[in-house]
């Protein structure tokens, strides 16, 4: 019988098995052991960057909120610091601490969210159920300074659009501290139960070798070893006046592993070094004005005779950011392209989902954070392949939890 | 090793196959003032590879942000965006690697050998602007649909650009 092929194909998506994205994930299966990882965007390509092109540079601080929906600090920021390297714009300090705190208030939000999706591809419901729950005074807080729960619009070209007044400071303050509370709490559902432990450790491992050679980036590859943080390696707005030191498992437990535990550790410190950071850009902001130029119509004008080009960079939830702006003298930017965080993490995810068992794949699938509205940019397209059905491997997932809780006389 | 280092480094390597070559100093100011400092160079295409080499032996490991690719009229650019030296507070170098490949003939080496987490900046490319990357080792598409139309790149400006499919949007039916 040698030499004859057992395995078989297996598609997962488009709509992501883990986080309902739109990505299908094709997989080669020997028995229960994932042996090929291939995987296929092109479900929602928007076309985004070829929209900026017909468009101010005003015009498409809005459009790059739409990105993604978490990270509309993100993309803003980073278009943003784009044109203000080609063009010599001066951010206020003031707007520079600003945008830090609502930066890192996005990345509170999103490190919860994705908490809660990492709970319930386990079957944690009742985990999920806590942490969106606490994810909700982060989200009260961003409506307090921004009058919207998700979609910020707090980014402007030299600036910010908002103030935080001294009324808001105290209840931001507020808000840490109940994060600062309830971190212990979460550490113990995540990180200490056996039941969560099993399930994830030594599950989805991306060795420090593979996490450098795709070129991963964010909490994935830190959580591999690879110590890259925007904030830390050229640090912009108020990350320059911070000590800010990227977070890896070695921190953490003293040893770096790369699992799905390794990535899910990693997140929640994260959430903890968040809090620290706001609390101390509120300690130390500095007073002035928020924004460079006021004047809409000089600001246009002045960005209509910008020549030359720029790489704006910022540290979204998931990883780095990366926008580059070239401008010709016109109205419209020459071009514009935008990297986002899942970009780079996607090679990521053949060397974490080789090997794994069928049951583990939501949850490694979900351990990068995968953020599709964001990798897929460009043109409309509609599959109409066949994809297999997401609640069947949920369930199997929910099954092997059960399992261990069964194997471990819980 | 500074900017400055970095490109004697590769000045030194490639010599005349290398040009327009400048550190761009920008302070960003908040209460203190950091100064990054990013590279810009463009290199003939017959020399990117060995430039890619040379800078992953001054750094092993580089990191590549994206590949942004535009088409210039006669020609198509390629900006290959490196990072070096990460993972140090205030450490990091960013090189911008220009490529110019003309139209006619828009080929350019693939350097997933030396970095593979290029594969999918280089199939973009492909599928994006026409840029045929040589040796690449997965040529399939990526984010266009297998039915988009063959021979049309969204970001090409001229006549193999997406000009006819945009335009007729509004009327409906298939493009």
């Amino acid at each position: 019988m040698s030499g004859e092929d057992f395995s078989f194909e297996f598609s997962v998506g488009p709509l992501h098995p883990a986080l309902k994205e739109p990505v299908r994930l094709d997989m080669k299966i020997e028995g229960e052991m994932v042996t090929g990882v291939d995987f296929e965007l092109s479900q929602a390509h928007r076309g985004i960057e070829w929209m900026g092109s017909r468009r101010n540079p005003v015009q498409i601080v809005g459009l790059a909120e739409k990105v993604c929906g978490i990270c509309n600090i993100c993309h803003s920021t980073a278009f943003c610091r784009a044109v203000e390297s080609i063009g010599g714009i001066e951010v206020p300090p003031r707007a520079q601490y600003i945008r830090t705190i609502t930066a890192e208030l996005e990345r509170i939000h999103s490190h919860m969210l994705w908490a809660g999706i990492a709970a319930h591809e386990l079957g944690f419901d009742s985990a999920m159920h806590y942490t969106w729950r606490a994810r909700e005074k982060v989200l009260d807080v961003i409506e307090l300074i921004t009058g919207n729960r998700i979609s910020k619009a707090m980014i402007a070209i030299g600036g910010v659009k908002r103030d935080i007044t001294k009324e808001q400071a105290p209840k931001i303050m507020e808000a840490m501290e109940f994060y600062r509370g309830c971190f212990g709490r979460l550490k113990r559902i995540m990180l200490t139960d056996p039941v969560m432990k099993t399930r994830t450790r030594d599950v989805g491992i991306l060795t420090r070798k593979d996490a450098l050679e795709t070129c991963a980036v964010g909490p994935t590859a830190r959580a591999s070893g690879v110590a890259k943080d925007v904030r830390q390696d050229e640090p912009y707005a108020a990350y320059q006046d911070l000590d800010v030191r990227a977070v890896t498992p070695k921190d953490i437990n003293g040893e770096i592993r790369g699992d799905v535990y390794d990535r899910i550790a990693v997140r929640l410190y994260e959430v903890a070094q968040s809090a620290d950071i706001i609390e101390q850009c509120l300690k130390g902001m500095p007073e002035g004005k928020i924004v460079h130029e006021e004047s809409m119509p000089k600001l246009l004008a002045d960005l209509k005779k910008l020549s030359g080009e720029g790489i704006g960079r910022h540290e979204a939830p998931r990883g780095e950011v990366f926008h580059y702006v070239k401008m010709t003298g016109e109205e419209s930017p020459f071009s514009w392209k935008i990297k986002a965080p899942t970009y780079s993490n996607l090679l990521s995810w053949v060397p974490m989902l080789m090997g794994a068992q069928i049951a583990d794949i939501p949850i490694i699938a979900a351990s990068i954070d995968p953020c599709m509205s964001c990798a897929n940019r460009a043109v409309a397209a509609d599959g109409g392949r066949k994809a297999l059905d997401k609640e069947a491997l949920h369930r199997l997932s929910v099954r092997k939890t059960l399992e261990v809780r069964r194997r471990l006389g819980l | 090793m500074k900017a400055e280092g970095i490109l004697n480094a590769l000045r030194k390597k490639l010599g005349k196959r290398m040009k327009d070559a400048k550190i761009e100093k920008r302070a960003d100011r908040a209460r203190t003032s950091n100064v990054m400092s990013r590279i810009w160079l463009t290199v003939e295409a017959g020399a990117l590879k060995e430039a890619v080499r040379h800078l992953c032996k001054i750094y092993p490991n580089p990191h590549i942000s994206v590949i942004s690719g535009h088409d210039l009229g006669r020609s198509l650019e390629l900006i290959y965006h490196f990072s070096v030296n990460y993972g140090r507070r205030f450490g990091e170098v960013s090189v911008s690697m220009r490529v110019d490949v003309p139209k006619k003939d828009p080929v350019v080496p693939t350097i997933t050998d030396l970095i593979p987490g290029a594969l999918i900046s280089e199939r973009e490319m492909q599928e994006m602007l026409g840029v045929k990357v040589d040796g690449i080792p997965d040529p399939r598409r990526l984010f266009l649909h297998p039915g988009f139309p063959r021979g049309v790149y969204p970001w090409r400006r001229d006549e193999k650009g997406p000009g006819r499919l945009v335009r007729d949007l509004n009327k409906g039916g298939k493009a």
